[in-house]
C-alpha cells in the first residue's frame, strides 16, 4: 500500500476557516452556496450534519471529501492545508485520509463484495496482496456479511450493499468518514444497522465520523450536531 | 479474486469488459471483421502480385544486356564547320544489324564478379525460318549453353514432352509450332538464316536439327515462335561465330533489378535493361493495385477505429458513477485514463485475434475454391507470420489510439458530477 504523507494520527482532523463556495463565477448566473464557513472535527468525534435539502450539506461534504475545491477559505486536513494542492496531491491524500458512504451505495458492480472492500488498497498499492485480502476479509466480518463476501455487489440486498460500502470506506482506515445520507435508501431497521456499525466503528476504532442525515433521531444519536442553513453554520 | 501479478488497471480494464460482455462481443466482432478484410486484402495483393512476378520472370531473366544499336552519324561539313552545324536535312536511322556484344566474355567476367548478381548466361538469338515439307514457320533461334540458361528460365519445369537436352543437332519447340508442323519428338526440322550482309537466301546457312523437347511457356505466341538450340548451333546458323547477342541474367534482390542494372550499364558501358524496365506497364498496374488496397485498408482500419471510439465513448457513460467512486477513493487520473485506454487495447487486440482466425479461414476457403481448370490453386496465397503479427500491433494500437478520447474524457470526469450523475 502506498505511504500516506500526511499525519492521520492528529488532534484536528478537519478545520475549515470562512470556506466560500461560489457556482459560475463571475456570471450573471453566481450562486454563492456555502458562506463563510468555519468547523473543526476532532480526532474521535462523531457528527451529524443536518439541515434542509439545498441548504449546502452535500456541497460542505464534498469540500472537506476533497472532491471539489473552495472558492475561497481555508481547509486543513490532519493539518496539511488543501487549498493549494494540486489534484494528484489532493487525489492522494483523499485516498489516504478520508473514506466516502454515499446515499446510493456505488458498489462497482463487476467485482465481489470482498473485491470492492479491496479496491481502494489495490488502486493505490497498484497490486493486490495477501495482507490487502485479509484487512478486506476481516472488514467484511466486521460488517457481517462474510457468507457473502464472494457474492457479486449486484447481487447483494440494498442494506448489504450499504454495509459493504462502509466496509469499503474503512479500507484504508482513513482520518474521517463521510457519510453523506447513507441511510436515506434504507428501511428502518437496515438504517439502523447501517447507523450502529458506524457508532461501533467510531466507539472501537476512534474513526471520525461526519454523517449526514434528515433523520433527527440519529442525528440526536451522534455526539455532536452541525446545522447547516442557507449555506451558514448555525450555533 | 485478484492475481497479485496483475495491475489494478488490468483487473478493472478486464473485469468492467466482462461485464459488458454482450458490448465487447459486439465490437470484437465488428473489429473482427474489419482486421479479417485487412488481412484478407493483404494477403490476396501480396500472394497475386508474387504470383505474377513468379510468372514474369520464370519465362525471363531479371537483367539482359544488349549490344548497343547502331546510329547513323551526322557528317560534318569540313574543318571550319560551326559545331552542331551538320550537312542533311534529313537524318535516316540505320536498320540494326544481328551482332554480337563486343568482348563479351570479359564483361560476362566482370558482371559475374559482382555480389548481387545470382547467374549470368550467353545467349545468340536471331530469326530463321524452319521448313517440314510444304509448311514453313518464321521462329525465333535461342542459342544457349543449358547448364546457364535453365538456371535462369528452367526450361525443364515446362517441357510437356522429351528432354531439355541440347546437343550441337537437338532444339526445343513450343507446343503450338509442333503442332502447326505435325511433329514430334525426334522428328527432324530445317531451320534456314539469312545472313546479314545480304537479302540474297543463297548467302545463309541451314541446318537440319532432331526435335528433343516440346515446351509449353504458357503463351500461345511464345508457343509457336521460340526455338531453343545449343549457343554453338545458334552461333553458326546465324552466322556470329563465338558472339552472343545478349547476356541473360539473374540477381539476388528481383526489385532491385532496376538499380543493378544501371549500375551494370555504368560500370561496362553495355545497355543493360531490367524487367521492371521491359514491365513498366505492369508495374503500374501493380502500383495501382497497391494504392487501391491501401486505401481500402485505412478505411477499413478507420471504420474500425470510429467503431472502437463510439462503444468506449458510451462506456465512458455507462461507467460514470464508478468513474466518480473510483476517483473519490483515491484513484488517480492517470489510472482512470490507464484503465480505459486499455479496455480500448483489448478490444482491438481482441478483434485482431478474431479476424486473423476469420481471415486465415476465408484464405484456406480462397485456396480451395478458386481452382485454375486443371485443378490447382489460382494462386498459391502465404499465411505469412509477419501479416497476422502486423495486423495484431496494429489492431492494438488503432484500439490505444480510438480510446484515447474517451480515456481522457473518463480521467477528466469531475467526480462530484460523475457520483450526483
Amino acid at each position: 500500500m502506498g505511504k500516506a504523507v500526511t499525519d492521520l494520527s492528529c488532534a484536528a482532523v478537519v478545520q475549515l476557516h470562512d470556506v466560500r463556495k461560489r457556482y459560475h463565477p463571475g456570471t450573471s448566473i453566481e450562486v454563492e452556496v456555502l458562506h463563510g464557513i468555519g468547523l473543526t472535527i476532532r480526532r474521535g468525534e462523531f457528527c451529524a450534519v443536518v439541515g434542509p435539502s439545498g441548504s449546502g450539506k452535500s456541497t460542505l461534504l464534498n469540500i472537506v471529501g476533497l472532491l471539489d475545491r473552495p472558492t475561497s477559505g481555508l481547509l486543513s486536513i490532519c493539518g496539511e492545508q488543501t487549498t493549494t494542492l494540486a489534484d494528484r496531491a489532493l487525489t492522494r491524500l483523499r485516498g489516504h485520509a478520508i473514506g466516502f458512504v454515499f446515499q446510493h451505495h456505488h458498489l462497482i458492480t463487476a467485482f465481489s463484495a470482498l473485491e470492492n472492500v479491496m479496491m481502494p488498497m489495490l488502486g493505490a498499492a497498484g497490486f493486490a496482496d495477501e495482507a490487502m485480502r485479509q484487512r478486506a476479509a476481516s472488514l467484511i466480518a466486521s460488517v457481517g456479511l462474510t457468507p457473502w463476501e464472494n457474492n457479486l455487489a449486484g447481487n447483494l440486498s440494498g442494506g448489504q450493499q450499504q454495509r459493504v460500502a462502509v466496509a469499503r470506506a474503512l479500507a484504508m482506515d482513513p482520518a474521517v468518514l463521510l457519510a453523506d445520507e447513507p441511510t436515506g435508501n434504507l428501511d428502518t431497521q437496515s438504517a439502523d444497522e447501517v447507523f450502529s456499525l458506524l457508532r461501533r466503528f467510531n466507539t472501537e476504532h476512534g474513526t471520525t465520523v461526519l454523517f449526514v442525515t434528515h433523520n433527527a433521531a440519529l442525528a440526536a444519536r451522534c455526539d455532536k450536531t452541525i446545522e447547516v442553513v442557507d449555506g451558514r453554520i448555525t450555533d | 479474486m485478484f492475481k497479485p501479478w496483475v495491475p489494478f488497471e488490468w483487473i478493472v480494464a478486464i473485469r468492467f469488459l466482462r461485464e459488458g460482455r454482450l458490448q465487447t462481443l459486439f465490437i470484437v466482432a465488428g473489429v473482427g471483421i474489419g482486421v479479417a478484410v485487412i488481412v484478407f486484402m493483404s494477403a490476396l495483393m501480396a500472394g497475386l502480385q508474387s504470383n505474377f512476378i513468379r510468372r514474369v520472370l520464370s519465362s525471363q531473366a531479371h537483367i539482359q544486356l544488349l549490344p548497343p544499336k547502331e546510329v547513323t552519324r551526322a557528317l560534318r561539313q569540313g574543318d571550319d564547320a560551326v559545331p552542331g552545324e551538320v550537312e542533311g536535312a534529313i537524318v535516316q536511322p540505320p536498320m540494326q544489324r544481328l551482332k554480337s556484344i563486343d568482348q563479351w566474355q570479359a564483361v560476362a567476367a566482370q558482371i559475374r564478379t559482382m555480389p548481387d548478381v545470382a547467374v549470368i548466361a550467353p545467349v545468340a538469338a536471331g530469326s530463321a525460318l524452319v521448313v517440314r515439307g510444304s509448311a514453313n514457320r518464321a521462329v525465333s533461334v535461342v542459342g544457349i549453353e543449358p547448364a546457364l540458361y535453365f538456371r535462369i528460365v528452367n526450361l525443364e519445369d515446362k517441357l510437356v514432352r522429351g528432354k531439355a537436352l541440347l546437343s550441337g543437332s537437338d532444339i526445343l519447340i513450343g507446343t503450338e509450332l509442333a503442332s502447326d508442323l505435325g511433329v514430334e519428338i525426334g522428328d527432324k526440322l530445317r531451320l534456314s538464316t539469312v545472313t546479314a550482309a545480304s537479302t540474297d537466301s543463297s548467302t545463309g546457312s541451314t541446318v537440319t536439327l532432331t526435335i528433343a523437347g516440346i515446351f509449353d511457356l504458357g503463351n500461345k505466341a511464345a508457343n509457336g515462335r521460340n526455338t531453343f538450340v545449343a549457343l554453338r548451333t545458334a552461333q553458326s546458323l546465324l552466322g556470329l561465330a563465338g558472339g552472343a547477342t545478349s547476356l541473360e541474367m539473374t540477381v539476388r534482390d528481383v526489385y532491385a533489378a532496376e538499380l543493378i542494372a544501371q549500375h551494370i550499364t555504368a560500370a561496362t558501358g553495355v545497355q543493360a535493361d531490367s524487367w521492371i524496365k521491359t514491365n513498366a506497364e505492369f508495374f503500374t498496374a501493380v502500383s495501382a493495385q497497391t494504392t487501391a488496397n491501401i486505401a481500402i485498408r485505412f478505411f477499413v482500419g478507420l471504420s474500425v477505429a470510429f467503431g472502437i471510439a463510439s462503444v468506449m465513448a458510451v462506456v465512458v457513460v455507462q461507467r460514470a458513477r464508478e468513474i466518480g467512486i473510483l476517483r473519490a477513493m483515491g484513484i488517480s487520473q492517470a489510472q482512470i485514463m490507464r484503465l480505459f485506454l486499455l479496455q480500448g487495447g483489448l478490444l482491438g487486440l481482441a478483434g485482431a485475434v478474431v479476424g486473423s482466425a476469420i481471415g486465415a479461414g476465408v484464405l484456406m476457403l480462397w485456396q480451395r475454391m478458386a481452382l485454375n481448370a486443371d485443378g490447382t490453386p489460382l494462386f498459391p496465397l502465404v499465411m505469412d507470420p509477419v501479416l497476422f503479427a502486423t495486423a495484431l500491433v496494429l489492431a492494438m494500437l488503432t484500439g490505444l489510439g480510438a480510446a484515447f478520447a474517451p480515456a481522457r474524457r473518463a480521467a477528466r470526469l469531475d467526480p462530484v458530477v460523475a457520483i450526483g450523475g
